[in-house]
């Protein structure tokens, strides 16, 4: 985790007003919160929501993700 | 009531006393707290020294608490008698003299560019930017890493007593300030603390939330029991959120404050859960804090940007003093967290012994 000033955490999508939510593998999971973070860098522990694990990990800005 | 010292008595004497021992303590609250450029001078060179004071943190407390539940034997009226407010003023101002110094290094790290011509946008974006950079996690914090390997149980349910004083009431400090935001702001300030207070559901108000995990672990569940035995530093982090909530002078600090705060806790909350669940403790203790992973990292979002940026997209006037709360958030917590750490490493700090002085 170096150079940070070229790289930028994946941030969780906010999501209001969703009552159920379906994860990857098409298992769905109620929502209890008017908005909520889903997470966008495939690490969480508590996928489909976000855990901020993103914080931690790091990517080059403009390298090969979208 | 704990009285530490001559703040915390004359606090006492308003509170509980008659209109002629309030008179008496106005008499004698210049030569207790002198109002001198010089004695504030003083405090902002030794800023510490103003959050470890045990009486003065705990006079600070004492005097805010009538905006928050009754205290025993005290008439709930004296929440707005005069001589409350101008003790009270005296107080506060040594707590923002120290906050504003402790600030200060962090400030100057993550100063915003002097262009002053910026576009309310340009500055809302500079702004959020700066709010990231000063809450990057640069690493597990040390608190958190201590709590989920280290910590014995004892140290662990210390943890938890010292945290007694903010989170019996957690989010009640903040509410003070949503009334003083303007604009697009105070839709996702409402939406935050509306989470906070359990989405609708009373069951999941945070506030239970902790009292539950207190209980099951075995501890009081009463504020009052606590504050006699928790650290000044930890009082002065629970005050820096009344101070800035309750001033619509220091709002922006608020929203800042409030951003910094939801944007270091889904992680720390991770490992102090992790610690939970190694030490066997009943399972609302791990569930608080796993709840804090979830929530504060939807919190984090809507704070940075539609709450801190969205303030500062209305109001651009108030970047300076969002990036001072935030600021002051990291760097009064970041003292607490480093006074419990040494309370629990330092074997004579034993529990229950108080604060420090």
């Amino acid at each position: 985790m170096t150079a940070e000033d070229d790289r930028a955490p994946i941030r969780p999508t906010l999501v209001r007003g969703a009552s159920i939510v379906a994860d990857t593998d098409g298992q769905l999971h109620r929502v209890t919160r008017p908005v909520v973070a889903l997470c966008a860098c495939g690490r969480s522990r508590i996928a489909p929501w976000c855990d901020s694990t993103h914080k931690l990990l790091h990517r080059r800005a403009g390298a090969d993700d979208a | 009531m704990p009285v530490d010292g001559p703040l915390t008595a004359l606090v006492v004497h308003v509170l509980a006393g008659d209109e002629t021992t309030r008179r008496d303590a106005l008499d004698a609250l210049p030569a207790l707290l002198p109002d001198h450029h010089e004695r504030r001078l003083a405090a902002a060179r030794d800023p510490h020294a103003v959050l470890d004071d045990a009486d003065l943190q705990r006079a600070l407390w004492l005097a805010y608490e009538p905006h928050y539940s009754d205290l025993p034997g005290v008439d709930a009226a004296v929440e707005w008698h005069p001589a409350l407010l101008a003790v009270r003023a005296r107080l506060e101002a040594r707590l923002e003299d120290a906050v504003r110094a402790v600030a200060a290094p962090l400030l100057v790290e993550h100063a915003l560019p002097a262009d002053r011509g910026a576009s309310a946008d340009e500055r809302a974006r500079q702004v959020v930017e700066r709010l990231r950079a000063m809450t990057a996690a640069e690493g597990p914090s040390p608190l958190a890493r201590f709590l989920g390997s280290r910590a014995t149980r004892e140290q662990y349910l210390d943890h938890l007593a010292q945290r007694a004083a903010y989170h019996l009431r957690e989010s009640d400090p903040q509410s003070f300030a949503l009334p003083r935001i303007e604009g697009p702001a105070q839709t996702a300030f409402a939406a935050l603390q509306h989470d906070e207070y359990g989405s609708g559901d009373p069951g999941r108000r945070h506030s239970l939330l902790f009292t539950e995990a207190l209980r099951a672990a075995g501890l009081s569940t009463d504020r009052f029991d606590h504050v006699a035995t928790t650290e000044p530093a930890v009082l002065a982090s629970v005050a820096t959120m009344s101070l800035l909530a309750l001033h619509r002078r220091l709002r922006g600090a608020a929203v800042g404050h409030l951003a910094a705060f939801e944007a270091t806790s889904a992680l720390p909350c991770r490992l102090i859960a992790l610690g939970a669940h190694r030490l066997d403790l009943p399972p609302a203790v791990a569930a608080y804090f796993e709840e804090h992973v979830e929530a504060d990292s939807v919190h984090e979002e809507i704070a940075l940007e539609q709450l801190a940026g969205a303030l500062v997209r209305h109001r651009p006037e108030l970047a300076d003093d969002v990036l001072l709360g935030a600021a002051a958030c990291q760097a009064v917590d970041g003292h607490a967290a480093d006074v419990l750490l040494q309370r629990w490493r330092d074997p004579s700090v034993g529990r229950g012994a108080g604060g420090a002085a």
